[in-house]
């Protein structure tokens, strides 16, 4: 508790420090030190790991299990994906000319929508824009081309931006804070009582997972859930456990959210698809 | 969205509680409220506080609170108790312990039986 509690006095969360407002760099440095002490035996990039970093008996099982990858048939849909032209003609390629390999380019601030952009929001309006019904966000298809992409963009370092030449931007990142460390449904647990106090604490039988590294490894095929999901499907996830209404996915305030926790990974190798629980 | 439930039922909670702490059932306890008690406490989708405490019988329980034995040398009263347990969160703003009662997790009946069980650890 007292670790929690250093957590979000750091992160300028509590009324009386808030008068000293950090900068996102500030609370970057403060959240990756925080887990760097608070488990000072993984190296940084074992972090994008999850909570196999962490949990030596889950990690065997792990790394048998990726001996052959249950995300693999995603990852070999999403390039047929990728490669078969939309009924116009165009392909992904045409939105994306960098692509496939474009994962640590989002999520961005775009200035002149005033808005969050994802991965998934991207390839979203890159299909309706060339006449194809928009995919949705949490299951089916659209993990396929986020699998592809990520297996793609695996190498590629987290660096999110929070432009400083518009405090739009900014008022997006300390939104997507405040969801992080508010508290919220009938049990009142905020996502930071989980993953960052008590990371590493087991809740029965699970060790919870460290929030640094929580978004290098999207979308990931999860045991519980017998398939693949994306970020938002995790997200809506976590918002049912704790039996809160779940937000709109890659709604404002998801995207917020990403925008802050990706932010707060920068510097994280990314590892998608990975296989969880 | 339950925060939204909140607001109306404060005023019913200061009565709840005050009802629960000083209420017949408090004072004497039969053993099968302490029986159904312990049920409650160790299932999943009611009390649940296996998931975060060890329970004397209960097993593979969680390390996220204290154990919960000897329950009577750490609380002076069953009334003290019982406000812990329907909002942990006035002893202490930062615990992350769901407020049992307060967010009517469980029924009056369950929660009372739950503190019949706690307390008689």
């Amino acid at each position: 508790m007292k670790k929690t509690l250093a957590l979000v006095t750091a992160l300028g969360l509590i009324s009386s420090s808030a008068l000293v407002c950090a900068t996102p760099k500030e609370d970057q440095e403060r959240f990756q030190h925080y887990f760097e002490t608070r488990f000072p035996k993984v190296t940084k990039n074992d972090f994008g790991n999850g909570v196999y970093a962490i949990d030596a008996v889950a990690r065997e099982n792990w790394e048998a299990i990726e001996q052959f990858p249950p995300y693999d048939p995603a990852v070999s849909n999403g390039e047929t994906m990728w490669k078969t032209p939309f009924a116009n003609g165009k392909t992904y390629k045409d939105c994306f000319p960098d692509g496939p390999a474009i994962g640590a380019k989002y999520p961005y601030w775009d200035k002149k929508r005033s808005m969050v952009i994802t991965l998934p929001l991207a390839v979203n309006e890159c299909r309706t824009a060339n006449g194809e019904k928009p995919l949705k966000y949490a299951k089916g298809p659209i993990t396929d081309i986020l699998a592809y992409i990520a297996f793609k963009s695996r190498g590629q370092i987290t660096n999110v931006v929070i432009p400083a030449d518009d405090p739009k931007a900014l008022a997006a990142y300390e939104k997507g804070k405040h969801i992080y460390f508010a508290r919220r449904g009938q049990l009142n647990f905020s996502c930071a009582s989980c993953h960052a106090g008590n990371s590493g604490n087991r809740l029965r039988t699970e060790i919870l997972s460290p929030a640094f590294g929580q978004t290098t490894h999207w979308p990931v095929y999860r045991s519980k859930w017998g398939d693949m999901g994306t970020l938002d499907r995790r997200f809506a996830g976590c918002f049912k456990q704790v039996r809160a209404k779940p937000y709109k996915a890659q709604g404002e305030e998801y995207r917020d959210l990403e925008y802050f926790l990706t932010y707060m990974n920068n510097g994280l190798p990314l590892n998608g698809p990975a296989s969880r629980k | 969205m339950i925060t939204g439930r909140r607001d109306l039922t404060v005023s019913a909670v200061a009565l709840a509680i005050t009802a629960i702490a000083f209420g017949a059932t408090a004072a004497e306890s039969p053993n099968g409220d302490i029986a159904a008690g312990k049920a409650i406490a160790m299932d999943r989708a009611k009390g649940n506080c296996i998931a975060c405490h060890v329970l004397p019988g209960g097993a593979s329980p969680g390390a996220i609170g204290p154990a919960l034995v000897a329950m009577k040398s750490r609380f002076p009263t069953k009334e003290a108790l019982t406000k812990q347990i329907w909002d942990p969160t006035i002893r202490n703003p930062d615990t992350v312990m769901p407020p049992f009662g307060k967010h009517a997790i469980l029924t009056e009946k369950e929660f009372n039986a739950v503190v019949d069980y706690i307390w008689s650890l």
